[in-house]
């Protein structure tokens, strides 16, 4: 066997101490906390109900559920919406200019979720921007009320993540080589067939991993539907927040957390599947 | 590896050095609460460096709750949150009232802060300022409004909000004419109580605009003219008024809730002198009087009277006629097991259509 160095388990410890400290003795902390339930006479005892509650209390699978199909939907929208972009970046515009407009899409993220979710406010409000200029141009009489609805959110939660969809798409479209484009035109296949037999099965590792972090961003954002969201937009991490900052009750918080953190990983499991990818293919 | 080992050491030691350099009070406190020109008087005058963040009554618990009352020398809660919490996670340590100047306080307040956070008869908190909750009102968009019963008032359709929050609970339930307070005792009867209020937040939730969830989001909701009536605290509503006329808080006929915030010291604090320094400091009549200038919120400080700007005297008469004033109520402390109740109701208005 060969001896291992200083330097080795040096190396290591910044890892161990990470994945340790940060990541597993939390985790294990709030499994623990998880089946813990505190009975009418204030006693603490181990048990499944907080678990059970989520089942048996409609309120909270269906705000899952919904949580779930919001997430999924904004996940596809933002591939539809970012495909042609980074189509055009990659393949289209020129280098230089390719990455000086990469580097503007990014500002959203330099200035930050909340900024953002805030100008959003601003153009999207009753008398905001856009119906004040929808209105003087004579095109609506009443203003349209966009802000506080599922659509201000999904605009909210969409316009954060894209950017996370994007990039591992232009990496993906950058590495497809032009004159497989080129052959397939050549041979006679219409711009639907290239599109649906070339490009989409080339890029899609690159899909699929941007999928998944915009899906698990998505479903685990706090702010676009809480400030965004309006009166009905209740999402499932502010159920967690709740349990945790309102009612003090971290047991079911924590139960609800690992269903969350079981149920998300759950759906991206099935999207890899219908895919055909590999996790590890992916993450790379 | 010995060099490593060595700098390691280094390092740590100048961490630890640097922190025993300055004697430091750590707060818990209120966005508004630590005026910066108090704060940088009161760092001149007692040279202890103050270290400041910002929370609510919420995250207070847990934050405190998280590390059994370490991290903080200071904290400001409500007088209605401390007792049942202290009963469950001793996450304070009593008052040394000898430590008080409570001569400069005014002496009602001190004793019902201080019965009112009791437990095992030791008080666990020194008041600090107080003020209510009531409706925020755009006077000339919705004139007329002026009760918690106009939050489902048809005629304000489409132009209302609130904070969907333990107080609204309390506010429907005075609008509705029940007395949520007296029902303390008995948490059968609250819980059927909640149930109609349930009810009503749910038939009434068309008429709502949104609800704000922050002082900010609450300022700009009414200032925007995105909602002309809207559940809100004194002080905001004062502020509006200063630049918008029209707008002005409005205490509701059925009765404006009373809040009381305090000093409270955190189980683990390790600078206990310079926390009854801090209390002291701040309740002086011209800081607490300066606070409230600049706040809106009135002050636990006896003589701080002398010192407050005409304008902000003209608030109180201004919302508060005397039969206003005399039906504030004050939040009494909140019994264990009721803000499971109340979040379950909270949850269930949320998510309904």
């Amino acid at each position: 066997m060969k001896k291992r160095s200083g330097t080795f388990y040096l190396l290591m410890v910044p890892v161990l101490l990470w994945l340790g400290l940060l990541i597993v003795i939390p985790h294990l902390d709030m499994v623990y906390r998880s089946f813990r339930f505190e009975t009418d006479d204030w006693e603490m005892v181990f048990s499944l109900n907080n678990y059970l509650t989520f089942f048996q209390d409609q309120i909270y699978w269906l705000t899952f559920v919904k949580t779930a199909l919001y997430s999924i939907g904004v996940t596809f929208l933002a591939f539809v919406v970012t495909f042609p972009v980074a189509f055009y970046l990659t393949k289209v515009v020129g280098k230089k200019y390719s990455s000086f407009m990469t580097l503007l899409l990014l500002i959203p993220i330099w200035i930050g979720e909340l900024v953002t979710v805030y100008g959003w406010m601003i153009l999207l409000r009753d008398n905001g921007v856009i119906n004040t200029f929808l209105m003087n141009i004579g095109i609506i009489k009443e203003p349209i009320e966009m802000l506080f609805t599922n659509f201000s959110m999904t605009i909210g939660l969409l316009y954060m993540s894209m950017l996370f969809m994007i990039v591992p798409m232009m990496s993906a479209l950058d590495s497809l080589d032009d004159s497989l484009i080129e052959a397939a035109s050549d041979l006679g296949a219409s711009k639907w067939t290239i599109f649906r037999k070339i490009i989409i099965p080339y890029t899609t590792p690159g899909i699929v991993s941007g999928g998944i972090i915009v899906f698990m961003l998505v479903i685990g954002d706090y702010v676009a539907p809480n400030i965004l969201g309006g009166k009905s937009s209740l999402w499932f991490t502010e159920q967690i927040y709740n349990k945790f900052l309102m009612s003090f009750n971290w047991n079911e918080g924590a139960a609800f957390g690992f269903l969350l953190l079981g149920l998300s990983s759950g759906i991206v499991w099935v999207a890899l599947k219908l895919s055909g990818q590999k996790l590890e293919k992916v993450g790379s | 590896m010995k060099r490593l080992v060595l700098i390691g050491a280094i390092a740590l030691s100048l961490i630890a050095t640097g922190a025993m350099a300055q004697e430091t009070l750590r707060v818990l406190t209120w966005k508004g609460y630590a005026p910066a020109k108090l704060i940088k008087a009161f760092e001149a005058e007692t040279g202890i460096d103050v270290k400041l963040t910002y929370s609510n009554n919420e995250e207070m618990i847990a934050k405190l709750r998280a590390t059994r009352g370490a991290g903080f020398d200071l904290a400001q809660p409500s007088q209605d949150r401390i007792s049942f919490v202290q009963n469950k996670f001793p996450i304070y340590q009593p008052i040394d009232y000898s430590k008080v100047d409570t001569g400069q306080l005014v002496e009602s307040m001190v004793d019902a802060v201080k019965k009112n956070s009791a437990v095992d008869g030791k008080g666990f908190a020194v008041p600090h300022c107080y003020g209510t909750t009531g409706m925020i009102v755009n006077q000339k968009l919705a004139p007329g409004a002026d009760d918690w019963s106009d939050l489902w008032n048809p005629k304000y359709a489409g132009k209302i909000s609130y904070r969907l929050k333990r107080p609204l609970l309390i506010a429907t339930a005075f609008g509705m004419g029940e007395d949520p307070f007296a029902l303390y005792g008995d948490i059968d009867a609250y819980r059927a109580l909640m149930g109609r209020v349930e009810k009503k937040l749910i038939d009434s939730k068309k008429l709502v605009k949104n609800y704000w969830t922050s002082g900010d989001t609450q300022v700009a909701i009414i200032k925007s003219g995105d909602a002309n009536v809207i559940s809100g605290w004194d002080g905001k509503g004062w502020t509006l008024h200063k630049e918008n006329p029209d707008i002005d808080f409005i205490a509701p006929k059925s009765g404006a809730l009373g809040w009381i915030d305090t000093f409270a010291l955190p189980a683990k604090s390790k600078n206990l002198d310079g926390a009854y320094k801090y209390i002291n400091f701040m309740l002086r009549p011209e800081n607490a009087a300066y606070f409230t200038n600049q706040e809106g919120y009135g002050t636990a400080s006896k003589d701080a009277i002398n010192f407050l700007n005409a304008e902000i005297k003209a608030n109180f008469s201004r919302s508060f006629p005397p039969e206003d004033l005399d039906n504030i109520k004050w939040h009494p402390p909140v019994p264990a097991g009721f803000e499971k109740i109340e979040s379950k109701v909270l949850d269930r208005v949320k998510a309904a259509k």
